[in-house]
């Protein structure tokens, strides 16, 4: 983890509302493991005290790249910096996903909308090629679809007005192949979306003993586990919950450690 | 000229710099330690512990607004037996005095941890949170209301001899009682000021934005209410006050010291940039050279009106 002052190579519109910004960052990205993020202090946006956590969808060669959507007052404030600009920067931050998987198990990816943002890299540093299932309410909701495949891996689509992949959930073709065996091989999850799509993955690997690895979304203060803002509940040994923070703790934790009766969806 | 000289003993205590951290804003040490030396803060103040680990409120606990953040964390703490076992032996590591923040949900609460604390080696002085909810009592807090104040400081009086810093809450009629309440009491120090209670509502559900309804506001917005308050109990009182309240420069500083503070300590700040504390340390320095003034003893209360 440091801080370092990031210079933007390029910042352009991807399709679908989404912007793709590059960066220099030759101390952070090296450091950088998949499902880590970094925290960035969004230039020109008044009266701001907080930095922004942005998930990372490449790094390599010394530099950032980062899918974001302008949304809300900082993902519209950093839209409008150019490049050359320098941009201030807190990463790498959190655990990320674990890479080394044990021997026999397919790695399953499991998105909801820029979700599959964030898993792009993990799909980039896993060993072997293994399934991408990605869900949204619509074709333009839906990413990087050809970036998995040309890695090698299987892409299933779904939409909820049908306009791309199959009608309706993510959770509908991932029970078909389930259903079907799983290909006769045992599944290994990693999962980002909205905390509803990590629950009902979690549910289903633990109904069967296998692991889900779930990147957590919550609001995020100091990402740094100082201001106790991102809290999560855990299982504790005794039955009851305790706290844990999703920036320094997570962001990615396995269903099992997750206290799920107690888990709050954030607006 | 040499350069200007930023030392100073507060309530006993030897800082290097009068630039403190601000309870809850710095963890309890390791958290910003690999981006910031802490032996070069003015001191550590740790966020706020009570006798008993505590869970503080649920999500979401905290909302930015417009120059400041609104908190609401209830103060999570690992409790005093989890700071001495988990916190205490790295901070003692650095060169920087370590001052804990505490809070009780009673007096016999806020007693029993400064007698935990004060069994340790290695803690310089304790800061009183004296503006949390007070569930013995009702809804009074212990920072509004005098009486229970003035209780609360002569019962961790009369069990530690570290120094004592009760932290004044803002949202009291006069300032300047709580702080000669204070110092007749025994404090040795003031902090000035809390955060100031505040809510802010998502218009489109109706619903608060905190799920404690309400919490206190930091940062820039605040910095003038904090600077009127330093002002009026510096008049009051004799014992040193830390002011803070939106400090994110050397200027800002500047502010409390003229209206009387004695020492500073950096909060929201510290979330944007970690480094901030170390920054505001080499802006006074600079300040005081552009005035000419060798200590920045010579810049409190130096308000001309």
């Amino acid at each position: 983890m440091q801080l370092e002052t990031a210079i933007i190579l390029d910042h352009r519109d991807y399709g679908a509302g989404y912007r793709l910004l590059r960066l220099a960052a030759p101390q952070i990205a090296p450091q950088v493991r998949p499902g880590q993020f970094v925290h960035l202090r969004i230039p020109r946006l008044e009266a701001s005290v907080l930095r922004r956590p942005f998930s990372i969808f490449k790094a390599e060669n010394g530099e950032l790249a980062l899918l974001y959507k302008a949304i809300g007052r900082g993902t519209t404030a950093l839209s409008a910096a150019t490049v050359g600009e320098p941009l201030s920067l807190l990463g790498p931050l959190g655990n990320g996903f674990p890479l080394d998987l044990p021997a026999g198990r397919v790695p399953v990816l499991v998105a909801g909308g820029y979700g599959m943002a964030a898993l792009y890299l993990l799909a980039r540093r896993l060993a072997a090629p293994g399934l991408v299932f990605v869900g949204g309410r619509s074709a333009q909701d839906i990413l990087c679809v050809e970036e998995f495949e040309a890695l090698g891996w299987k892409v299933y689509v779904a939409t909820e007005d049908g306009s791309r992949g199959v009608r309706g959930l993510v959770t509908g073709p991932l029970d078909a192949w389930l259903a079907e065996g799983c290909a006769g091989r045992t599944p290994e999850f990693f999962v980002c979306g909205p905390n509803g799509l990590l629950e009902v993955i979690g549910q289903r690997a633990m109904a069967r003993d296998w692991r889900a690895w779930l990147s957590v979304d919550r609001h995020m203060g100091c990402g740094v586990g100082a201001c106790l803002t991102c809290v999560v509940k855990l299982q504790d040994t005794d039955g009851t919950w305790l706290w844990a923070r999703a920036c320094k703790d997570g962001p990615v934790f396995e269903s099992r450690q997750i206290h799920w009766d107690r888990i709050e969806e954030e607006a | 000229m040499s350069a200007p000289d930023l030392s100073i003993t507060l309530a006993g205590i030897r800082m290097k710099n009068p630039v403190m951290v601000a309870s809850g804003t710095f963890g309890y040490g390791p958290e910003y330690a690999d981006l910031v030396d802490l032996s070069q803060l003015g001191a550590m103040v740790v966020k706020g512990i009570s006798s008993e680990p505590w869970r503080g409120n649920q999500t979401p606990r905290t909302v930015e607004v417009a120059s400041g953040l609104i908190n609401a964390i209830g103060l999570q703490n690992p409790g005093a037996e989890g700071f001495l076992k988990t916190y205490l032996p790295f901070l003692r590591r650095f060169d920087v005095p370590v001052i804990v923040n505490i809070w009780g949900r009673t007096v016999e609460e806020y007693a029993a941890v400064a007698a935990r604390l004060s069994a340790a080696e290695g803690i310089a002085a304790l800061e009183l949170n004296v503006s949390c909810p007070n569930i013995k009592e009702g809804s009074k807090s212990f920072g509004s209301n005098a009486d229970m104040f003035q209780r609360v400081i002569a019962a961790t009086r009369a069990v530690t001899k570290l120094p004592l810093i009760p932290k004044l809450a803002p949202d009291v009629f006069r300032i300047a009682e709580f702080a000669r309440l204070a110092e007749a009491t025994g404090a040795d120090a003031l902090a000035i000021t809390n955060s100031v209670p505040a809510m802010a509502i998502d218009i489109e559900t109706r619903r608060p934005k905190l799920a404690n309804v309400t919490g206190g506001l930091s940062g820039p917005a605040i910095r003038p209410i904090a600077v009127r308050l330093v002002w009026e109990a510096a008049k009051a009182v004799k014992i040193p006050i830390i002011g803070m309240g939106g400090i994110y420069t050397a200027g800002d500083a500047a502010e409390f010291f003229i209206a009387g503070a004695s020492a500073v300590a950096v909060g929201t700040a510290n979330f944007m940039e970690p480094a901030t504390p170390l920054n505001v340390a080499a802006g006074l320095r600079d300040y005081l050279a552009r005035h000419q003034l060798g200590s920045i003893r010579e810049l409190v209360g130096t308000l001309a009106c």
